[in-house]
């Protein structure tokens, strides 16, 4: 059994396909968490800082404060579905793909997968 | 019938009901898998639902009701903070602990390291935080049955005068949880935790349609009898009544007020996602795609709930009026429950309708309380037995079966020494050790989470140095803080050994706890081990080798 050889995670991981698929996770959900957690930031900031501003009345009894909460609020819904739309379409197929690749037993070689005489 | 048999008889059902449920659990439990994860058989929207259930307190129904009644805005603050927090459980955790982990935080963080070191770490860690949000909730929950049944000082109920009464609640409550975790263990729970989570939004949907009815739909003319019932006008929309105060001439206590703000704003959005009660519920579904939609369901659930509450806190606030809520508690934790009394006056017709309404969201909130306390003693017994017990202290070398008996005998165990603990606390303001559990979970937890996730040169000793870096800094600097002495509403009010300004920790021990786990990886003399981060890595990412 080559199955458990030592190497063999760090062959798949090592594969560009998979190499691709940390690239694409990491391209969406660090940017997005640096996004959200300074918006979410500003918002604290302006809270303990920029009352006036956040007082403004924009229309009855309507503020910018409770407006820029209302806001928080529609992007978190927003992202969460950002990404789960960009997950199934960029990140499941190549997940699903590369794992029945591991489970047909591909990367258990000692070597490289063989080339397939065309 | 009177209002209190009303909740005593509706809470009774509730109880009977999830009783029923746990044992019918129980029929169904039979591998380690079942006791922990609940055969991680559940669907994404079960598992959301039961998510809501584990995370919506009675901190957060009637705390933030209440803070947003007496305080306006700033109770606001609260509901974004806990709401927005998953978006880090969506994005950076939820998926890759459920392919790499079996039924603990542990599993995660000592996936590539010495086993021992860092699952007594996480282990101490989960407990900790475990035990005190348990505290807090069993504390309050003692505090409420007073309130919600209507036991005045002096007077006597069943026998009992308000005191005997909030004992045997604890007790009544510990007892309840125990019996459902140790009986039903994560099938169980995650049911209790459902059925909760419906009955806490059908709750909250009807009171906030009933306090919008009240003002025919129109949010700013609620919002405009709000502020003036408040007596304080226009501030009352504005943050500022509560937190980051400004006091006129002392500016550097105008600047711990608004750093204590930010501080509370950090923690509560990074503490969720290394709270280990719901990290451990990811477990319940059956592949990573699941675990997604789990976390999806509940924000959600958890946004539209959190949406709901301004509704109720400014609802109280127009309708029940500042005056009324303080007379019944100045914490305004009953400012939901007097709501409800108002509206069923208003809309089901006169005393008994109001009874009725107040009798009905008084058993939720009883039910809101279980649900949580079920699912925190779930948590820490399952760290004990698997990470202590069965990795620790028997190498891995025990059987299924005595692995889940002694997770049964540590969730009595952990229900025991709580209520004890809550027995002791219940005369002390301990309502910080929420936003304390939340301070640990983001200092220590979130860090040793992350480094392991995406960090391929975290060692063992930056792991261990994250957490008790994290954990300690968060307890010393709330030890020497303004609620637990030298202030009136301090857990101590007489005594005064307070050094540090802020009430919430968050801003300094959570740097620190990242700043460990980065210098205990660079000082560590044993390198990370590549061969197991391409293995975690595989795994959290296509799911082979997923339990």
């Amino acid at each position: 059994m080559s199955t458990d050889a030592p190497d063999r995670y760090e062959r798949i991981a090592d594969n560009p396909e998979f190499a691709g698929l940390r690239r694409a996770l990491r391209r969406f959900v660090f940017p997005m968490t640096i996004a959200f957690f300074s918006w979410y930031a500003l918002y604290v900031i302006l809270s303990a800082y920029a009352r006036d501003f956040m007082g403004t009345v924009l229309f009855g009894n309507i503020n910018v404060a409770l407006v820029f909460g209302l806001l928080q609020f529609v992007t978190t819904f927003l992202i969460a579905w950002l990404y789960a739309r960009y997950a199934d379409r960029k990140l499941d197929p190549v997940a699903e793909d590369l794992n029945a690749r591991i489970q047909a037993g591909e990367f258990d070689a000692d070597e490289q997968p063989k080339e397939v005489v065309a | 019938m009177s209002a209190r048999t009303l909740t005593i008889v509706l809470f009774v059902v509730f109880v009977l009901f999830t009783l029923a449920i746990t044992i019918w659990a129980s029929r169904q439990t039979k591998t380690a898998t079942d006791f922990y994860a609940g055969g991680r058989s559940f669907s994404g929207f079960s598992n959301g639902m039961a998510i809501g259930g584990d995370y919506m307190s009675a901190a957060s129904f009637l705390g933030i009701a209440g803070i947003i009644a007496l305080s306006g805005y700033d109770g606001f603050l609260y509901s974004i903070g806990f709401l927005v927090a998953w978006l880090v459980a969506l994005l950076l955790v939820a998926e890759l602990l459920r392919n790499s982990g079996k039924y603990t935080m542990a599993d995660v963080l000592a996936f590539r390291m010495r086993q021992t070191p860092v699952r007594v770490a996480a282990s101490i860690s989960t407990i900790v935080v475990s035990i005190f949000y348990l505290l807090a909730q069993m504390v309050g929950a003692g505090a409420l049955v007073a309130l919600l049944l209507g036991i005045k000082p002096g007077a006597h109920f069943l026998g009992m005068d308000a005191d005997t009464a909030k004992i045997a609640t604890i007790i009544f409550i510990g007892i309840l949880m125990i019996v459902y975790v140790t009986v039903g263990g994560m099938k169980g729970t995650t049911y209790v935790q459902i059925v909760k989570a419906f009955l806490l939004m059908v709750g909250a949907a009807v009171m906030t349609l009933l306090v919008l009815a009240a003002f025919k739909f129109n949010l700013s003319g609620l919002l405009g009898e709000a502020a003036a019932k408040s007596g304080k006008g226009a501030a009352f929309l504005e943050p500022g009544l509560r937190y980051g105060k400004e006091v006129a001439g002392d500016a550097a206590q105008t600047f711990y007020n608004k750093m204590d703000l930010l501080s509370l704003g950090i923690a509560l959005v990074l503490g969720t996602a290394g709270l280990p009660h719901i990290l451990i519920r990811f477990y319940t579904v059956p592949n990573s795609k699941a675990a997604r939609k789990s976390v999806l369901w509940a924000i959600g659930i958890i946004g539209t709930f959190y949406l709901m509450t301004l509704a109720l806190g400014f609802g109280a606030a127009a309708l029940v009026g500042s005056e009324a809520i303080t007379a019944q508690d100045k914490g305004g934790n009953t400012a939901a429950p007097q709501l409800a009394q108002v509206l069923g006056e208003k809309f089901l017709g006169g005393a008994n309708g109001g009874a009725a309404m107040l009798a009905i969201i008084a058993a939720v909130a009883f039910a809101t309380i279980l649900a949580v306390v079920a699912g925190l003693t779930l948590a820490s017994s399952s760290s004990l037995a698997h990470d202590i017990y069965a990795s620790v202290i028997r190498k891995g070398q025990v059987s299924e079966g005595s692995e889940v008996r002694v997770a049964r005998i540590s969730a009595f165990a952990i229900g025991a020494v709580a209520i004890v603990l809550a027995i002791f606390a219940q005369s002390l303001n301990v309502a910080f050790l929420v936003a304390l559990a939340f301070a640990v979970a983001a200092s220590g937890n979130l860090p040793a989470i992350l480094y392991s996730l995406f960090w391929k040169r975290f060692t063992t000793a930056g792991a261990t140095a994250a957490i008790y870096g994290g954990l300690i800094t968060a307890v010393v600097l709330v030890f020497f803080s303004p609620v637990v002495s030298g202030s009136p509403t301090a857990m101590f009010p007489s005594s005064d050994w307070h050094w540090f300004p802020l009430s919430n920790p968050g801003i300094i021990s959570i740097p620190v706890g990242f700043l460990c786990g980065w210098l205990g990886t660079i000082l560590s003399r044993e390198p990370a081990d590549p061969q197991k981060y391409a293995e975690l890595e595989v795994r959290s990412l296509t799911g082979v080798g997923a339990h």
